[in-house]
């Protein structure tokens, strides 16, 4: 078959393409139109590219797929190793479908030096993906840092007013705590002689590990660190609102789509996957933390008086839920985990892109400048609305199958969590609808919004395939929980036989 | 052999009109408007009457497999529909009631500049319900409880740039949220102790279980938190404040949504699922005791308002309570017959209502209107059969439910039974109150030449008012042949045959109903219902009749208890008070500006001034540029191969 033939390719193919689009946009003229299309047409291209993971994906199966393992340098042990599953796949994809979406929003919106911007995103692409798709840790740890450095100029060079102050806060905050993991991931090579997560994995749950059950505990919390801050966990989060209020729109979307979901996708790869027991031990004051950040990041989401920071809080909220899914160590529970870093970056992504719509008219985030706006721009407010239904888990569009399913886990796994989480169901609406009410009804309160123009093409064709996968999401779920489900599932497999062990099976 | 009923094209049709006129709608006639939301809204009345046709031919109750949803682990939640009995009542209620009002709003709303906007709205809303009503499983059913709920939001805050209507709309939805909250805490109890929630299968488990008498136990605790939802849904004590607000949406909504369909949604949740609190002994009582206690509760506040739709509200509120009354003594068909009768004189009320206040220019207060019989006698007919069969007056409509109910709620306990019937009495009183304010006396509004304002705010009246005018046919028909219903749709109970035909549902009568000498007792305490509800009617004569200046010196006389029931008790100041206030400062105070600003970054940021000072030495390395810091990066990146390298070597 054609398609073995490509296989072991395809995933070097999908992430490094974006890299190549950025090495030639170097040499190409400054033509700033032509950059435009060309970004667009490359990442469009990397989208397309990508579909060929979920298509020929054997859905059934747990393992990793499309694997390539070949040596790199062989002192220290450095292999070449991708792969995805059913939890990494689906990620590979939304990266791939949130760039071009941040090509499209930044069309207008940056003017200078597009050439800079345009290069920056597309290494920042390759560097996402590469996040997901290595199954080295060295390799894993090399994108999971390349990631800072596009990210960090982007909110330095092209945000706003406070630009370098977050960007900073940003670089020095994720970079301090990544730390942590390096020293982490070292000692397990030390003690295995191999980066290879697979090997590394089996190893440890042979207890072939040498002085592992002495290490395991400070191993866990060297990786966790580095996730929670990532993703970001109460109370690891000050950073986030800093850096999304100054970060331009399209370094918000990857940053809330994609970059906080590295945090989690860590947390189940890892901290899960290489510690089952010590995730057990510490899932208690984990998920205590989630909860706290489901809730916290709710109310203080509902006082901001700043849109990017309203929507940024929402983030620390939402990301709880991922977190306490992942914690419950149930089917559902995870399966949810995952399914709410899908929806969250589909709808936050979205909510991103429709803030900064508003901030090229107005140059401002502050909800009180705005009001009435659906008077004039009914296509605006109707897109917008669509959005945050989402977000607030109206069922039949993404935000609610995620939400349940990881409430459903965490009530499975201890009702009291399940309550206390569900009141976001409530904060949700609370923040969200209150913010919509601000801005588009009533009366146009000041005159100069009475002439803002209505969503351009560019910006439908932007926002729009957000709202059409955030349905689609919601009708259909069982197209990407068919094949989240084998994978999870298998995450849970040592963790079914301690339960049987205590049953006495 | 059941054929095959294709139920899933009830659903979807209105789906259909709904996205046609919302994506299509701005730019099309209003008769291609009004073509599409009549259509398939219609369309899928026809289909349920086609199933009602075929009704005798299925062998019950009928599935219908669509697709799958949610697949995790050993949990799924597909789109599947069921159909019985109790469904079928739902489905005919919804379809007729909801299409007789889309055609009514053709003449309403003919004016607004939003009118493609409130048949889309108006035609999701259909789909949600009838979702909600056709569901063959919790989750399918939650699909159509939070839809129903967005098409509510939407409506209710039609006319956004009214500052009072987008407030009602979000608060309708955020305080649904809440009693949804304990809906969805309800399915995870479901789930984890029945791995499912398909009605089927979850009912099957829960059959042999033993009623709860002992003491509160699992069955108690769903039942109770099913019962959280319905009373944010239907509007129940303590949830009830937002539907009196929800009167800020066009007059056809609160007939279609807040009257006749969507708050009954609690009902018909608490009554399918009455496997459950049938066993559930406690719940049950939890139920009855805040469906009497509404009741009474809304039917008090309803006599004092002055706005007709807000007497109208507390008095949907009021109605409701007496159908959990009837659930939460174990009469799930009496409560859905109920439920059926209000849907008929409800939605008329607010039809006709809203008849008058097209009628008047947009005049709400029923004290600027009076004497109106004469100008608007077809309005005036039907508004007098609907208030005399909600006023529980044989034979209409509203006698038969109501008497049923409270003969059984008598069964249950006197209690129970004295409450509704002093309610009875006090919705006889404020629907007749409201009947001669509006229709009796003289006409005190305005002379309605100049209507700027009540355009404006009500997005209707080119007429060039001279004095209050009859609506056009495209309302009266629809009015009539709601009162047609109201007159007759309680014969439907005669002989107890609307409990016969839910029998299959809910199995048979509770054992100790039938008992020696209960023909009388029955008849006895219908005589003293309906005595009470003559009692109220002469009661509204005398006071707004007869002696007029009587009411302000009741009024007068007591005007501390007045004062607190004019002003609704209170109860959404003191909500504000105790729950909304205090939630926004702690946010704003304690946890953004304190723990988030003061706690946390402070923290953060003295620990990074620290370091810095330390390693004031190696000063150059915070430059804060960011290309240095690359650069380091790089530097570190090859300590670490280095380190690795020597690692290897050794």
């Amino acid at each position: 078959m054609s398609t073995d033939n490509w296989s072991p390719y395809i995933l070097t193919f999908v992430t490094f393409a974006p890299l190549l689009g950025a090495l030639l946009l170097m040499v190409f003229p400054r033509r700033d139109r032509d950059i435009r299309i060309f970004a667009l047409v490359f990442t469009l291209l990397t989208f397309l590219l990508s579909l060929h993971l979920p298509v020929h994906f054997h859905r059934s199966l747990a393992g990793f797929q499309y694997e390539i393992d070949r040596g790199w340098i062989s002192t220290p042990n450095i292999h070449y190793h991708m792969g995805v599953d059913g939890i990494s796949l689906w990620l590979v994809v939304l990266t791939t479908f949130l760039t071009p979406l941040c090509v499209l929003i930044s069309w207008h919106s940056v003017h200078d030096r597009v050439k800079e911007f345009f290069i920056l995103l597309l290494v920042m692409e390759t560097a996402l993906i590469g996040v997901f798709t290595s199954l080295d840790l060295f390799l894993f740890y090399f994108f999971w840092e390349a990631t800072l450095i596009p990210m960090a100029l982007l909110i330095g060079v092209f945000g706003h007013e406070r630009k370098v102050y977050a960007a900073v806060k940003f670089f020095m905050y994720t970079m301090i705590a990544s730390v942590f993991m390096l020293a982490a991931i070292l000692w397990l090579y030390a003690h295995t002689g191999s980066f290879d997560f697979v090997l590394i994995r089996d190893q440890i749950a042979r207890g072939g590990v040498p002085n592992f059950p002495a290490a395991a505990q400070w191993l866990f919390l060297g990786f966790f660190l580095a996730f929670a801050v990532k993703v970001p966990l109460f109370p690891f989060h000050t950073w986030l609102p800093d850096a999304h209020v100054e970060a331009p729109t399209a370094g918000s979307v990857l940053l809330a789509g994609v970059l906080l979901k590295m945090g989690t996708y860590g947390m189940l790869r890892f901290n899960v996957g290489l510690f089952p027991e010590q995730a057990r031990r510490n899932a208690p004051w984990i998920m205590v933390l989630a909860l706290i950040g489901i809730i916290y990041g709710a109310l203080v989401a509902m006082v901001q008086p700043n849109m990017k920071k309203l929507i940024a809080y929402s983030s620390v909220s939402h990301l709880g839920f991922v977190v306490l899914g992942i914690f419950s160590f149930t089917q559902a529970g995870l399966n949810g985990a995952m399914f709410v870093m899908l929806a969250h970056g589909v709808s936050t992504g979205g909510l991103f892109m429709l803030a900064g719509i508003l901030h090229e008219r107005r140059h401002t985030y502050e909800i009180s400048e705005f009001g009435g706006l659906a008077s004039p721009m009914p296509i605006y407010a109707a897109s917008y609305l669509f959005i945050v239904l989402a977000s607030v888990g109206l069922p039949l569009l993404n935000g609610f199958i995620g939400e349940f399913l990881v409430l459903s886990g965490a009530f499975q796994a201890k009702p009291i969590y399940g309550v206390l989480a569900a009141t976001g169901v409530i904060w949700s609406a609370c923040y969200l609808l209150w913010m919509y009410q601000r801005v588009f009804f009533g009366q146009v309160t000041h005159d100069v919004n009475n002439s803002l123009h209505d969503l351009f093409a560019v910006e439908k064709a932007a926002v729009w395939p957000c709202a059409v996968a955030a349905l689609v999401m919601g009708v259909a779920p069982i197209l990407w929980l068919g094949a989240i489900d084998p994978a999870t599932q298998a995450v849970l497999q040592p963790f079914a036989q301690v339960v049987g062990k205590v049953v006495g099976q | 052999m059941t054929p095959n009923l294709n139920l899933w094209l009830i659903p979807i049709l209105p789906l259909a009109g709904a996205a046609i006129n919302g994506f299509f709608g701005k730019k099309s006639s209003r008769t291609a408007v009004t073509t599409i939301g009549l259509v398939f809204p219609g369309a899928a009345f026809a289909w349920a009457l086609l199933v009602a046709w075929r009704f005798s031919s299925i062998s019950l109750p009928y599935q219908e497999y669509i697709a799958h949803w949610i697949r995790s682990g050993s949990f799924s939640a597909d789109f599947a529909l069921y159909l019985d009995q109790l469904s079928l009542v739902m489905l005919l209620v919804v379809t007729a009631v909801g299409f007789l009002i889309h055609i009514y709003s053709v003449g309403y709303m003919w004016d607004d500049p939003g009118y493609y906007r409130f048949f889309s709205y108006l035609n999701l809303f259909m789909f949600f319900m009838l979702t909600l009503v056709l569901a063959n499983n919790y989750l399918l059913m939650f699909i159509g409880w939070e839809g129903v709920g967005l098409a509510s939001y939407l409506l209710i805050g039609f006319w956004f740039t009214k500052d009072s209507a987008a407030s009602a709309g979000k608060k309708a939805f955020i305080v649904n949220r809440i009693g949804d909250f304990g809906f969805l805490i309800g399915l995870f109890l479901l789930i984890q102790h029945f791995g499912s929630l398909n009605f089927t299968q979850v009912f099957a488990q829960v059959q042999p279980l033993a009623p709860e008498t002992a003491g509160a136990g699992l069955l108690t605790a769903i039942g109770i938190l099913l019962m959280v939802g319905a009373c944010g849904k239907s509007a129940q004590i303590p949830l009830y404040v937002w539907l009196p607000d929800a009167m800020e949406g066009p007059t056809p909504v609160s007939a279609l949504i807040h009257a006749a369909t969507m708050v009954t949604a609690g009902v018909y949740m608490v009554s399918r699922s009455h496997m459950i609190f049938e066993r559930a002994p406690m719940a049950l009582t939890v139920v009855a005791v805040i469906g009497t206690l509404t009741a009474l509760f809304a039917a008090t506040i309803g006599v004092t308002q002055t706005d007709i739709k807000k007497v109208l509200a507390y008095s949907t509120v009021s109605q409701l309570g007496y159908m959990f009354m009837a659930c939460g003594v174990g009469a799930f068909s009496a409560g859905i017959f109920h439920l059926m009768t209000h849907a008929f004189f409800k939605g008329l009320l607010f039809l006709a209502a809203g008849s008058v206040i097209h009628a008047v220019g947009g005049e709400q207060d029923m004290r600027k209107m009076g004497g109106l019989k004469t100008y608007i006698p077809i309005t005036f007919t039907t508004m007098l059969i609907a208030t005399l069969a909600i006023s529980g007056i044989p034979p209409l409509a509203g006698f038969w439910s109501k008497d049923e109910i409270l003969w059984k709620a008598y069964q249950a306990s006197w209690a129970y039974w004295l409450i509704g019937a002093v309610t009875a009495l006090i919705t006889s009183f404020y629907m007749f109150r409201l009947l001669f304010m509006t229709f009796w006396g003289d006409y005190k509004g305005i002379q309605v030449d100049d209507h700027g304002q009540a355009h404006s705010t009500h997005g209707h009246g080119d007429h060039s008012h001279g004095a209050p005018h009859e609506s056009p046919m495209v309302m009266l028909v629809p009015l009539m042949i709601l009162a047609a219903l109201s007159l007759i749709g309680g014969f439907v109970g005669y002989h107890n045959g609307f409990e016969h035909f839910l029998a299959p549902v809910f199995g048979a009568e509770f054992p100790r109903s039938m008992t020696e000498g209960s023909g009388s007792t029955e008849l006895l305490l219908m005589g003293i219902s309906v005595l009470f509800s003559f009692a109220g009617l002469i009661l509204a004569y005398i006071l707004y009749v007869s002696k007029p200046e009587l009411p302000q010196k009741i009024a007068d006389a007591l005007n501390g208890f007045y004062q607190a029931v004019l002003n609704k008790y209170y109860v959404d100041e003191l909500y504000a008070k105790l729950f909304v206030k205090p939630v926004v400062d702690a946010s704003t105070n304690i946890l953004w500006q304190g723990v988030d600003r003061k706690v946390i970054d402070d923290s953060v940021n003295n620990t990074a001034d620290s370091a810095r000072q330390v390693s004031d030495e190696v000063r150059h390395m915070q430059s804060g540029n960011l290309r240095s810091y690359a650069g380091w990066i790089a530097a570190g990146s090859a300590l670490v191969i280095a380190y690795m390298i020597w690692m290897g070597v050794r």
